[in-house]
């Protein structure tokens, strides 16, 4: 089928467990890949963008500049963007560091934690490392997003339910026991 | 028992170890000792018959009550717009520089606090500060500099008061440097009246006729909400209880309003017999003057006058000579709370709570003060009474409109040659009172406060009257100089500030909208604020709880309405992915400073 | 049979005990008006506004608002629905209410109320307030970043446990739940079984060692919103 929407996906902030529950459709996997192409994800390992994205689904906030860069491709490449999980649309666990000044926050990761060896003192500032933002950013504070599908992870349902009334132009509407926050 | 608690327990039975002196009790121990310290929380709760979270809700309430010693001096410059426009922020500058402390601050040797406070009522000789109860007025850097070299040579406040201003501001028990700024006498309240004139016309009749009279005269509450008094005094007077209250609210918050001032300063005896005609009319013995804690200065003149008045049978028992006729006062001082102003705050704080409104109904006339039927009202509308009953309903409602009879104070401040108090006859148009006042080259003016309405030129033929331009008095001028935006963001930082934070809405809806204004102002504005700024708005306005959340969007609802372009003007459409809120290099701007590198992907 | 007092909520006749309030003769009528503050068993306190009806026209607090002969109530308007969901998405951003681990989460009604007006996201930005925890006492905790200030503590202890060991202290945005000692609860009277405890409608005041007792599926909301036990009251109506 050659004209199948293509679908990105990314773990910013996040644990990977939103990626879980995608996968977490059962059979309906096979549907998936009939339904959709994958561009960008870790469930393909593509790197980069291919090409324009009917759908773009974001696990995680923003806590550093390399989830901004990724969150801002996203925008950029695809057509509806959609926060999925608690990370993505509150900052989730990442951001109890919010209330924290981000000094403390470093030195306590870089210097002065009880796992932490580093004698000469200093944080770690290879360009290679990206670096941290003042505090984790919800991704609708960040760039427009388009759909929030909530859970810690979201039930499969809720993210299997909103993709395919997307990929077909439905409102999303989702069953009251499918919307949790946990 | 040690020295300390000896002390706290005499001053707590000086209150008879009544609760509801709360306010009375922790003030004289703050005065005693600098705070109101844990240990004083817990000896005031044992000896009252309360927790002590109870008495520490109380004190957290009020911003000049502290639970931590501050300086023996604090100096509270004031933080309205209309002192930052006649230059408050060099000022604060010199009083940091020269003190080498920042706004908040104690001089390490503890002498000397610095802090912000809100409207202090002396916009008119602004910029304008509190030094303990010591109003300095005109303020300047170099009068900065002379204030701390004063303070530090003497430690006495008072010593700062050189020259004293007019009228009853020089009088021995005040000695202020305040001025009254009268620029326009009408025949209502600016004018003399002969102690007892009134009352004994009033004794001559019943109390029914007598709120007959407030009736005939069509008297609305002079406040701002502009209830009817005599039906208020029929509510009160009708209600059952054997025990009646009069309260005379002189906590007049609302920044750019200081006509009470005036009236406290010079027409307390108009005030009084005012309030001693209520107590007639409505069967009150027990009156309340509550008295913002702005305006302490005023506290012993106004005792002065009272026991003057006690002495001249015009309060007391049998007034007037006649017998079982029974009314006294006694002056509740605040502390710092602009949400006092509202009348049932008003009275959680006269019964030594937190400030917090009450849940109406029941409304005061039928369970007030102590839960005893209660009449709330405004000092402007108790001298009206007065006059009222000197002169005649008759007289009273020719002068002014139709909808509102008599004549209103108004408080002028900000872009005008002449700031000062003013009484018109109710209708009068804008514009007029624009021109007396000398303002030029105007750009929007506040009316009744923030939480009245800011209107632009289109409005000016407009009049001032309940079933117009409705105002509580207070009129502040913006010349076309002015940045709107900045002005309505400095009033919801007030309301923030002064919200008592027990409804949602007006907790957080304002913290809220401040948060947006203030992304405006830095350029971070989006094409969908305006409409998310008037939904925020009008749900803070309808689910308030009280008056202050009602009426604190209104810096925002009329900048979007009558000034379109002030926001527009400031809002680009969004380019880029990014949302305009969101800064990356701001966001970015602290971890480059602490790691020592700049990023790479959004390099500056 | 004492007398009643009729009056309309959307349009549905209702019949009111003389003494009730707007929001207990809905209640008893079957209609459900959504509520954070108040409580069964506790005196009406008017905080979240979330019951927020018009009465002939002007807004009023439902649960403070004395139910009267001829009123006019509107509660399912557009309108109204609007404004109360602005005040739900207000309390979310102003605590931190981190659900995922929250061990009120699923009985939780702060979070039931967001499901039943299908919250997905809060539109006002999260304010990620600084607010402690108390974990001093020895079976009950509290965590601030969940408190709603609903005072619904405050009244239970006063008025049910006559503890009095909870207050606020503060104001506007820095008001904040305070207990009757110098630093923690540990140094109060409070106790696991106390009514202040278990009214607490977030996870704020929590019973030690009882935290995810229920599975998920078979928590309070978790498939039927909040309210329904009201509503399920509701006569159908005979045709």
């Amino acid at each position: 089928m050659p004209d199948k929407p293509r679908v990105a996906t990314c773990s910013l902030a996040g644990c990977f467990g939103c990626h879980m529950s995608i996968l977490d459709i059962d059979e309906r996997i096979l549907q998936l890949i009939e339904l959709v192409e994958f561009d960008k994800s870790p469930i393909d390992d593509l790197k980069e963008f291919t090409g324009r994205c009917a759908v773009g689904l974001v696990e995680g906030g923003c806590c550093n500049e390399e989830n901004v860069r990724v969150l801002q491709e996203f925008r950029k490449h695809c057509d509806v963007l959609v926060s999925v999980g608690e990370c993505a649309i509150c900052g989730g666990i990442p951001a109890m560091r919010n209330n924290i000044p981000l000094k403390e926050c470093l030195d306590e990761a870089y210097l002065n934690g009880p796992t932490v060896h580093n004698p000469r003192r200093v944080y770690p500032n290879d360009p290679a490392l990206p670096l941290v933002l003042d505090r984790v950013y919800p991704c609708h504070e960040v760039v427009k997003i388009d759909y929030h599908i909530q859970g810690c992870p979201p039930p499969a349902d809720a993210i299997w339910q909103t993709l395919v009334a997307l990929l077909n132009h439905r409102p999303v509407d989702l069953p009251y026991e499918v919307l949790k926050y946990d | 028992m040690s020295e300390f608690e000896q002390t706290v327990r005499q001053i707590c039975s000086a209150f008879k170890n009544d609760r509801t002196r709360m306010m009375d009790i922790v003030q004289a121990v703050q005065a005693r000792f600098g705070c109101v310290s844990g240990e004083a929380l817990d000896v005031i709760a044992s000896a009252v018959n309360t927790t002590r979270v109870e008495v520490q809700s109380t004190v957290s309430f009020y911003s000049f009550l502290t639970a931590q010693p501050k300086g023996r001096i604090v100096i509270r410059l004031c933080s309205d717009p209309v002192d930052e426009m006649a230059g408050m922020e060099p000022v604060a500058r010199a009083f940091e520089a020269e003190l080498g402390i920042r706004m908040g601050e104690t001089t390490p040797d503890g002498a000397i606090t610095l802090e912000w406070t809100p409207c202090i009522g002396m916009s008119d000789q602004a910029p304008a500060a509190l030094i303990n109860d010591v109003v300095v007025t005109y303020l300047s850097t170099d009068k900065a500099r002379e204030i701390v070299a004063e303070l530090r040579r003497s430690g006495d406040p008072r010593k700062l008061v050189h020259r004293l201003g007019d009228g009853h501001n020089a009088h021995p028990l005040v000695r202020s440097m305040v001025h009254n700024n009268v620029r326009r006498k009408g025949p209502v309240v600016l004018a003399d009246l002969p102690p007892g004139a009134a009352l004994r016309k009033a004794l001559a009749m019943s109390p029914v006729e007598v709120i007959r009279d407030i009736k005939t005269a069509r008297l609305r509450g002079r406040g701002g909400a502009g209830f009817p008094t005599g039906m208020k005094w029929e509510f009160t007077r009708q209600a059952e209880g054997d025990r009646k209250f009069v309260i005379c609210n002189a906590d007049e918050g609302e920044p750019g309003t200081f006509k009470d001032r005036v009236i406290l300063t010079e027409y307390a005896d108009l005030l009084f017999e005012g309030m001693a005609i209520a107590g007639y009319a409505i069967g009150a013995r027990e009156g309340i003057l509550y008295l913002r804690g702005e305006y302490a200065y005023l506290r012993p003149l106004l005792e002065h006058v009272l026991q003057v008045r006690r002495d001249a049978g015009l309060l007391g028992r049998d007034i007037c000579g006649k017998r079982g006729v029974e009314f006294d006062i006694r002056i509740q001082l605040g502390a710092g709370a602009y949400v006092c102003g509202e009348e049932t705050s008003l009275i959680s704080s006269c019964e030594g709570l937190r400030g917090d409104p009450k849940n109406r109904p029941p409304f005061p006339a039928q369970k007030g003060y102590l839960g005893c039927p209660t009449s709330v009202n405004n000092v402007e509308t108790f001298c009206c009474v007065a006059r009222i009953l000197d002169r005649g309903p008759g007289w009273f409602a020719e002068i002014g409109s139709k909808g509102s009879p008599g004549t209103k104070l108004f408080s002028v401040s900000g872009d005008c040659a002449a700031p000062g108090v003013y009484e018109y006859p109710f209708g009068v148009p804008l514009a007029d009172l624009l021109r007396d006042v000398g303002a030029e080259d105007v750009q929007a003016v506040q009316v009744g406060g923030p939480s009245g309405q800011m209107v632009g030129p289109e409005s000016f033929h407009r009049r001032l009257e309940y079933d117009d331009l409705a105002t509580g008095g207070s009129i502040v001028v913006f010349n076309t100089s002015r940045d709107l935006v900045h002005v309505v963001a400095r009033y919801l930082e007030f309301f923030v500030d002064e919200s008592c934070g027990y409804c949602t809405p007006c907790r957080v809806g304002n913290v809220l909208m401040l948060r947006k204004i203030a992304e405006i102002l830095a350029g971070r504005g989006a094409p969908s604020d305006v409409a998310y700024l008037t939904g925020l708005a009008e749900c803070v306005k309808f689910t308030s709880r009280c008056g202050l959340g009602q009426t604190s969007p209104n810096p925002v609802l009329s900048l979007i309405r009558n000034f379109p372009t002030a926001l527009e003007g400031r809002i680009r459409p969004p380019a880029g992915e990014f949302l305009p809120t969101f800064d990356v290099r701001r966001a970015l701007a602290d971890t480059e400073r602490l790691v020592g590198r700049p990023s790479v992907i959004y390099a500056p | 049979m004492s007398e009643t007092l009729s009056f309309t909520i959307d349009g549905v006749a209702i019949e009111a005990r003389p003494g009730q309030t707007i929001l207990q003769a809905a209640d008893d009528a079957g209609i459900y008006i959504p509520r954070l503050c108040a409580h069964k068993d506790l005196v009406p306190f008017g905080a979240c506004r979330v019951c927020t009806v018009k009465v002939n026209g002007r807004p009023q607090a439902a649960c403070t608002m004395p139910a009267a002969k001829g009123m006019v109530v509107e509660n399912n308007t557009p309108e109204l629905l609007e404004h109360r969901r602005r005040l739900i998405e207000m309390l979310f951003v102003e605590g931190n209410h981190y659900c995922m681990f929250c061990e009120k989460s699923g009985n939780c009604e702060l979070q039931a109320l967001a499901y039943r007006f299908g919250i997905t996201a809060p539109r006002f930005p999260y304010l990620f307030p600084d607010r402690d925890v108390d974990a001093s006492h020895p079976d009950v905790l509290i965590d601030r970043n969940r408190c709603i200030l609903c005072a619904r503590c405050v009244r239970a202890s006063r008025d049910l446990d006559r503890k009095g060991v909870f207050q606020f202290v503060g104001r506007g945005a820095r008001k904040k739940l305070w207990i009757n000692a110098e630093t923690e609860l540990a140094g109060t009277n409070a106790a696991a079984e106390d009514r202040a405890v278990e009214v607490c409608p977030v996870g704020c005041l929590l019973k030690k060692r009882q935290g995810y007792a229920t599975p998920i599926g078979r928590r309070l909301y978790d498939r039927r919103p909040i309210g329904s036990d009201i509503e399920s009251r509701r006569p159908t109506p005979t045709t």
